[in-house]
Formats: C-alpha cells, sequence, structure tokens
C-alpha cells in the first residue's frame, strides 16, 4: 500500500520547511471495497457463546452422570462435578479458535471468577442466615424494650429481651473509647512527629500486637485488675480488656492516616513562624480528621464485636446493671453466647435475633465511617470548605482590625 | 541570553555562614513531653501484657517444668497438664482455615482489583471490608447452626475415599454401613477450621487487594504492550509485585486465626489427646481451653491457663512479627520508576 500520510523532508531546515514540504493524497482506488473499522471491544459474542455452551454441556453430561451412569447423589458433588466439566469443556471450546496463552487466560478468568463468586456468596449467606433465623424473635417489640430478668428458657418471644446488653455494651464501648482517643491519637501523632528509633520500637510493636488474639487481652485485665489489684469483676474492667485489644488497631490505623498528611502543608505552617504543636493542633490533625474518625470507628467495630475479653472480665447478668464500678454487666455478643450455649429453642432464636442486633450496630458504626472518611486528607466535603472559608475570612477580619487598632500607617493591606 | 552579573570580589565583605539556632518553644516542649508520653504509656501497656501473663504463669511452669511442652492432659489440679495436645489442635484448626482461606482470599482480591467493573469496585472493597468487622460469633452460630448438620456428609465422603492418608481418617466411624451415626463427623478441627476460615478471609483479603492495587501501573502496561494476556499480566506483574504482601497478610490471618475463641469454643468437643485426624470429632485450641476453665477455683489451675495463654501469646507474637517483616521487605508498596 502506497504511503498516504504527510511526508516531510526532515533534513530541510525549519525556515524553509513550509515551503518546500509536499502532501501526497492518495486516491482510493475503485475496485478496494470501504476500509472497515476495527472492533476494539474487549467482549466478542463468540466468548458467551463458548461460555454458555461450555455450562449447558457440562450441565446435561453432569444430569447423565448422576442419574444414569454412576451412584452418585450428593447435591454438593453434583456443582463440584459440574463445576470441573465446565471447566475442562470451556478450555476446550477456547482452545479450538484461540492459543495457548489465551486459552489459559480464559481458564483463570474463570476459575478466579468462581472462587471470587462462592466466597462472596458465602460471606453474604452467613450474615443472612443470622438475620434470617433471628427474623422472628426481632419482629417483637420487647427485644428492645426489655431484660431477661423476669424470662426462662420456656417462655414465649414475647417476653423478655436484650436491653440489658444493648446499655452493657454501649456502656463498655463508651468508657474504652474515652481511654483509646486521646492515648491512640497520641501515640499516632507521636510515630509521625517525633521519628527516631524508639517511635519505631513502638510502631514495631504496635503492629505486632494488632493481632493480640482477644482473649489474651481478656486475661491480662484478669490478671492484673482482678486478681492483682482486687477489684470486682465488672462493667469497667471489660471495657479495659476491650480498649487493650482495640488501642493497637486505632494507633495503626491513625498511624497510616497521618502519614498520608502532606508534607508541604506541614512545611507552609512551619514557614509562617508556627511552632510543631500549633502546626500539629492546627494542620495535621483537622487534615486528617476524616480519617482519624474512620480509624476509631473500625476499631469501635472490632471492640465491639468480641466476646472473650468479656467473658473472662465481667460476669454473666440477666437484669440491667448501668453501673460500671459494681457487679456483672453484659455485652451483646456475650449475651449471644450465653444464648447459643442454651439448646432451647426460644433461646436459640433470640441468640440469632441479638446477633442481629449487634450486626445492625456494626453495620451503623461502619456506614458513619464511610461517609465521614470516605476523603482522603485535605478532600473536604462541600459544608467543611465553606466553613473553612468562613474561618479564614473571619481570621482575615481580625488581623486587618489587628492591625489597624495597633498602626493604622500599615492597615492597607492589599486584600486579596 | 541572559547575562549574570558577578559583582568584583575586591571590596566584598567575607561570607559568614549564618548560626543556626532551633529554639524550642515552652508549648512545643510541652507538645513532644506528652506525645512521648503516650509512646511510652502504649509500650508499657503492651510489654505489661507480656510481663504480667509471664508472671502469673510462673507458679504452673515451675511445678512442670519442661513436662508442660509435652504432656497432653489437663488436670492441673492433680499436676498432670501440659499443652501437647492442645497446641496441636489450635495449629491443625488454624492450619485448616489458611488452606481453606488462602485461595479464596487471593482470587477475591484478584477479582476485585483486576476484573470487576470499575462501578463495583467500591462496593466490593466495602464489603470485604464490613466482613472483616463482622463479629466471630456471627459465625459462630453459622457454624454450629448451620454448617454442622450439612457438611458431614462432606466429611463422610472424604474420609471414605481419602482416608487411607493418616490424617483423614475417621476412627469409629464404618464407611460401608449407610446408617451409621453422623455424629462422629461433628465438633471437628475441619468443621472448626472451615468458620474460622470464612473469619479470616475477609482480613487477608483486605490487605491482598491493597498490595495487588499497588502494583505499577507502568509495569502493568509494559506487560500489556509486550503482547501478554490479562492473566500473563497477574502472573508475572501482579504477582510477583504482591508476593511478601500475600505471604504478610496470609501469616496475620494465620495470627488471628490462632486466637480465635468463641467460634472455635462453641464448635469443638473439648478432647485432651494429640488427635490429628481432622475430620473426627473432638480437638481442642488454647483459647478455647482458657474460656472454658478461666472459672477454675484454685489459683494454680488458673495459674495453669495463663501459662497456656502464654504459648499462645508467644506463637502468635512470632507470627505476626515474621509477618511485619516479610511484608517490610518485600517490594510490595515501593515506588516504580515507570
Amino acid at each position: 500500500m502506497p504511503d498516504m500520510s504527510l511526508t516531510v523532508d526532515q533534513t530541510t531546515p525549519i525556515a524553509t520547511q513550509s515551503l518546500i514540504a509536499t502532501t501526497h493524497v492518495v486516491l482510493q482506488e475503485p475496485d478496494t471495497p470501504p476500509e472497515q473499522r476495527r472492533s476494539t471491544a474487549t467482549f466478542r459474542l463468540t466468548d458467551a457463546y463458548a461460555l454458555v455452551g461450555a455450562f449447558v454441556a457440562a450441565l446435561s453430561m453432569t444430569v447423565l452422570l448422576f442419574t444414569t451412569i454412576l451412584p452418585f447423589d450428593a447435591p454438593l458433588g453434583f456443582v463440584v462435578v459440574t463445576f470441573a466439566l465446565f471447566v475442562t469443556t470451556y478450555a476446550l471450546l477456547v482452545s479450538m479458535d484461540e492459543s495457548g496463552p489465551a486459552v489459559r487466560d480464559r481458564v483463570a478468568a474463570v476459575v478466579i471468577h468462581s472462587l471470587a463468586f462462592l466466597m462472596l456468596l458465602a460471606l453474604v449467606f452467613v450474615i443472612a442466615y443470622a438475620f434470617v433465623r433471628g427474623a422472628q424473635a426481632m419482629r417483637y417489640i420487647n427485644l428492645y424494650t426489655q431484660d431477661l430478668s423476669k424470662t426462662g428458657p420456656l417462655d414465649p418471644l414475647s417476653s423478655g429481651g436484650v436491653l440489658h446488653a444493648i446499655i452493657g455494651t454501649l456502656i463498655m464501648i463508651a468508657i474504652a473509647l474515652v481511654i483509646c482517643i486521646p492515648v491512640g491519637i497520641t501515640c499516632a501523632v507521636f510515630l509521625n512527629e517525633i521519628p527516631g528509633r524508639f517511635s519505631r520500637f513502638v510502631r514495631t510493636i504496635v503492629e505486632a500486637m494488632t493481632a493480640l488474639p482477644s482473649i489474651i487481652a481478656g486475661l491480662f485485665i484478669y490478671a492484673t485488675f482482678i486478681l492483682m489489684l482486687g477489684f470486682p469483676k465488672s462493667g469497667l474492667a471489660a471495657a479495659l480488656a476491650m480498649s487493650v485489644m482495640m488501642l493497637p488497631i486505632i494507633i495503626r490505623s491513625a498511624d497510616v492516616v497521618l502519614r498520608l498528611v502532606p508534607g508541604t502543608l506541614r512545611e507552609a505552617s512551619y514557614a509562617m513562624g508556627s511552632g510543631q504543636w500549633r502546626t500539629v493542633w492546627h494542620v495535621t490533625l483537622p487534615t486528617a480528621r476524616s480519617g482519624l474518625a474512620t480509624a476509631v470507628i473500625l476499631g469501635t467495630a472490632r471492640g465491639i464485636g468480641e466476646t472473650s475479653p468479656i467473658l473472662l472480665t465481667s460476669g454473666v447478668t440477666a437484669a440491667i446493671n448501668a453501673n460500671p464500678l459494681n457487679g456483672p454487666m453484659v455485652s451483646l455478643p456475650l449475651q449471644v453466647f450465653e444464648f447459643a450455649k442454651s439448646s432451647e429453642s426460644g433461646f436459640v432464636l433470640r441468640a440469632f435475633a441479638t446477633a442481629g442486633v449487634l450486626m445492625v450496630l456494626v453495620l451503623i458504626l461502619f456506614v458513619a465511617a464511610r461517609i465521614i472518611g470516605g476523603r482522603a486528607p485535605g478532600n473536604l466535603s462541600k459544608r467543611q470548605a465553606r466553613r473553612r472559608t468562613a474561618e479564614s475570612a473571619r481570621d482575615f477580619a481580625r488581623m486587618q482590625s489587628h492591625t489597624s487598632a495597633s498602626s493604622p500607617a500599615t492597615s492597607a493591606i492589599p486584600s486579596s | 541570553m541572559t547575562a549574570t552579573f558577578v559583582p568584583p570580589a575586591a571590596d566584598e565583605v567575607q561570607d559568614v555562614p549564618r548560626k543556626v539556632t532551633e529554639k524550642v518553644g515552652a508549648s512545643d516542649r510541652f507538645f513532644r513531653g506528652i506525645a512521648r508520653g503516650s509512646g511510652i504509656t502504649v509500650l508499657a501497656i503492651m510489654s505489661f501484657v507480656g510481663i504480667f501473663l509471664a508472671a502469673r504463669a510462673t507458679e504452673a511452669l515451675k511445678s512442670s517444668g519442661f513436662s508442660f511442652l509435652t504432656t497432653q492432659a489437663w488436670e492441673p489440679d492433680g499436676g498432670n497438664f501440659g499443652i501437647a495436645a492442645i497446641i496441636v489442635g489450635t495449629v491443625l484448626i488454624a492450619l485448616v482455615a489458611i488452606v481453606i482461606a488462602i485461595p479464596l482470599a487471593t482470587a477475591v482480591a484478584l477479582y476485585i482489583s483486576e476484573y470487576a467493573p470499575r462501578q463495583l469496585k467500591a462496593t466490593f472493597i466495602s464489603l470485604v471490608d464490613l466482613m472483616a468487622a463482622v463479629p466471630s460469633i456471627v459465625y459462630g452460630l453459622w457454624g454450629f447452626f448451620f454448617l454442622q448438620g450439612h457438611v458431614t456428609g462432606l466429611a463422610r465422603w472424604i474420609a471414605t475415599y481419602f482416608g487411607w492418608i493418616p490424617f483423614l481418617s475417621v476412627e469409629g466411624a464404618d464407611p460401608t454401613d449407610p446408617l451409621s451415626p453422623p455424629t462422629v463427623y461433628t465438633s471437628s478441627s475441619f468443621i472448626a477450621g472451615i468458620v474460622v476460615a470464612l473469619m479470616v478471609a475477609p482480613i487477608i483479603c483486605s490487605i491482598m487487594r491493597e498490595v495487588f492495587s499497588q502494583a505499577p501501573a507502568g509495569e502493568r502496561e509494559g506487560a500489556y504492550a509486550l503482547g501478554a494476556t490479562r492473566w500473563g499480566m497477574i502472573r508475572d506483574v501482579v504477582l510477583p509485585f504482591g508476593k511478601g504482601g500475600m505471604i504478610g497478610g496470609s501469616m496475620l490471618g494465620l495470627g488471628r486465626a490462632l486466637g480465635e475463641t468463641i467460634a472455635v469454643y462453641i464448635i469443638i468437643s473439648p478432647v485432651f489427646v494429640i488427635q490429628p485426624r481432622i475430620l473426627e470429632g473432638g480437638t481442642s485450641s488454647v483459647s478455647s481451653l482458657i474460656a472454658l476453665r478461666y472459672g477454675a477455683s484454685s489459683n494454680f489451675a488458673i495459674s495453669a491457663l495463663f501459662a497456656a495463654g502464654l504459648a499462645l501469646f508467644i506463637m502468635t507474637l512470632i507470627v505476626n512479627f515474621a509477618a511485619s517483616t516479610i511484608v517490610a521487605r518485600s517490594r510490595s508498596g515501593a515506588e516504580s520508576d515507570a
């Protein structure tokens, strides 16, 4: 095919080039068909045919195997055999018009898609199962307004509830947060602001502690707070155990968020003459605020769902106890555990319902985290941006009134 | 052309480096003190965990000595106790969990980072993160009330056809008798392992996805430019790049699996002999032992429990340290030139 592009003599000096440059326009020869645009779509109809065909073939073969040829009958076996035959048939079909690497690519895609689908399905199923089994008991309003003190295992679902566990959970997590937020955020700031050998060491220890088995946290508080210091088992002890568990989780994710604060922002603050503390308080922390909130909320979601530390450090009770200093206090997961241990069908239904309440609580926290923390540091929502503009206007007005009061001569600062 | 004007050097004063002093104000000094104090506090809390466990455990460890690691019974008041059986049970459950969780987690992580439609990516990421925050008791309930009843068929099938592999055999079951009770297959390490696998898979998955999505775009496009298929690109760019993250994430999952208490406690029926047959009912784990016996009356029995807890603590610490070292050393997270 003849050259149809603009040809430019490369050796010609630029000044004269425009004069000599010639354009060869190739006229379409009359008998060639018009050029077809090549399809760049990643999906072809033949791919779909291969997939559907392989699936139908595999299903038919499996039905044949299970009904007439082999003595199999398990539904799980049916699915597994169908899948194996499907992958084989699909590979065979694709290999008829594609090369080896393309066949491997298709097979890998099919396997990855199916495994991913399997796991997501299993996880959704686990959660849906608790809600479905618990729906019957969750419908009764008394589940949320009564405690269990007057309810025996044989009482109907219209009596008794888990209000004491809801109150207990909220009290414990509130105490744990009062401990964890200041200590955790300060420690994360320390890791970022004062680098050195010591903070590296602290970071390593914290990272290793994020996977601390929760029962060890409970055992630790049991050893110190209850056995050594002689306090009774109480909601406070449970909250302390929760904090020991949540602290490393919060520090670690807060550390990651603080590291994302752009260094230029800090340097700008230093350049304006503010010290380290002012920079942290007015620049670093506000910039990372949404990420820090997410870190705290995710730590809370982890802490709220733990059973074993509370089992060890607080006791089990069926009545409302709003005093964290004295007497046993029960939390939602622990109440689920107590229900599940009894084999009475009414209590089992309540176990699922309580698990449902717990998951709704975790879901609310999680959605809150997404809404607050969906943004990167410095990326403000409309409302935050408005507030910040108003703040800086106020600052400007204050500075101007200050300067005009002290020395009227210099008040003519350009206002933009 | 710009000209640089160089002043004649003759009448110039000699340049002296300006003296730089760092003056730290009172508020900054106070802030640094507080920050350092919080670091020390956290460090102290974390080391107290180990110290107090060890202190409480010494009484039991002193009396049992080395036999603590080799004895297969748990009768602390009779002086006959050790963690050989419990540790084996813990490790077996965790291994079953990890073997099931790793392929699933890898597939989901690859799906989300490489295959999922762009509009759905954020949804899947949130979904997996949410799954990682689901309380373990929910998984335990599912395992006990649903899985236990439905998985015995699979367990029986494996035991019948693969029983010649030692750890897959089941004692006391007759595969030729269709009426033999399925209870011999319940409460096993296998079932506990499946439940823990579903619990740790989202955690492993979210670490792996993070690492996979950091695989440098330049190298990905380079692979495509050389004619690689998508799987070829994944195999030669994404997986080698994410190897450290995969190993580290799996080990963090292993740490979680080792320490899982309640889901395991609900499912297993505790035995105190080394029971390597994972399909057969009866196994034990350190954390469920603690949850089972923490109400023990005598001080010595409590001390023995602390010794078991110490063993679990050391085990998870080693696994976690190894995991974070591997993640830190790997190329994952490193910037690429392209």
